[in-house]
């Protein structure tokens, strides 16, 4: 994982530098940059309960540093891609123009053809 | 940043048209009103076609015949929803490994006779993602560190360096 991306975010962006600041999520940010890991596998890896855990990863979750996915009855949490965010980021910017683009286009033929 | 990847990007608007013309517009017509700079082809966008049944594709045709196929029509139900793949990476090249891509959804409510609410969104944005730490992780460590993490949870769980496997 680039961990230097992550730090251009703790340097940017307050909620990430709250969700970092504790150092057990700290830890366990850490290990899931090593590879991603069910609540069970960090829970064996550091001094908390497993209930403990859930919420440090909602934290980092709700600040967008970790994602979560099922895999049979386990949910497997990763870090969150940076090319992915930057992708979201230009789709939520892209289907803006586009659907401003869309309406302009279909008022305008429109009143063309009325 | 209150919003992580698996959040859907969602857009809706309200268009003076009807639900017909709406419809025909966003997809036959995608041409027409597609911001023309956005596509992956080397060469200048010449043409967009919209291939209106499931099964079809969205293709963009470069000036210079070059052809970019980057989106799978799952689903086409005029006048109500059409719903499309985003089969391009994070690379920007024409992702050919469907569980890595994304999809769009729209839809078509009439409002009235000639004002239709359009309801776009994009979900499984994060799908574009997978393997994207694998392959980093490839290249740092022999065996992956999927691997490796594992096994060091199961080392830390039994108190054990040699876990048979």
């Amino acid at each position: 994982m680039n961990v230097s991306s992550y730090l251009r975010l703790v340097k940017t962006d307050g909620q990430v530098i709250g969700a970092l600041g504790d150092p057990t999520r700290r830890e366990i940010f850490e290990l899931l940059s090593e590879g991603p890991a069910s609540v069970g596998d960090l829970a064996a890896l550091v001094p908390v309960s497993r209930p403990a855990v859930s919420q440090h990863l909602r934290v980092l979750k709700d600040a967008g540093l970790v994602l979560d996915e099922r895999d049979g009855t386990r949910r497997i949490y990763r870090l969150d891609p940076d090319g992915v965010a930057e992708m979201r980021a230009y789709l939520d910017r892209f289907w803006k123009l586009a659907m401003a683009s869309f309406k302009q286009r279909v008022e305008q033929r429109r009143e063309d053809t009325t | 940043m209150s919003t992580t990847v698996s959040t859907p990007v969602e857009v809706s608007i309200d268009v003076d048209a009807p639900i017909g013309e709406a419809f025909d517009v966003f997809t036959r017509d995608i041409a027409s009103w597609w911001p023309a700079e956005h596509h992956i082809l080397q060469a200048e966008l010449a043409e967009m076609v919209f291939e209106p049944r499931v099964g079809g594709q969205i293709i963009d045709r470069g000036v210079d015949g070059s052809e970019c196929r980057w989106a799978r029509v799952l689903a086409y139900d005029p006048p109500d929803r059409v719903v499309f793949s985003w089969d391009v990476s994070l690379a920007w090249q024409v992702e050919t490994d469907a569980s890595r891509t994304s999809d769009v959804e729209v839809r078509f409510t009439s409002l009235a006779s000639d004002r239709t609410r359009v309801d776009l969104v994009h979900r499984h944005i994060e799908r574009h993602g997978e393997g994207w730490e694998q392959m980093h992780g490839a290249v740092g460590s022999p065996e992956g560190w999927t691997v490796g993490l594992d096994r060091f949870a199961r080392r830390v769980a039994t108190g054990s360096a040699d876990v048979p496997t």
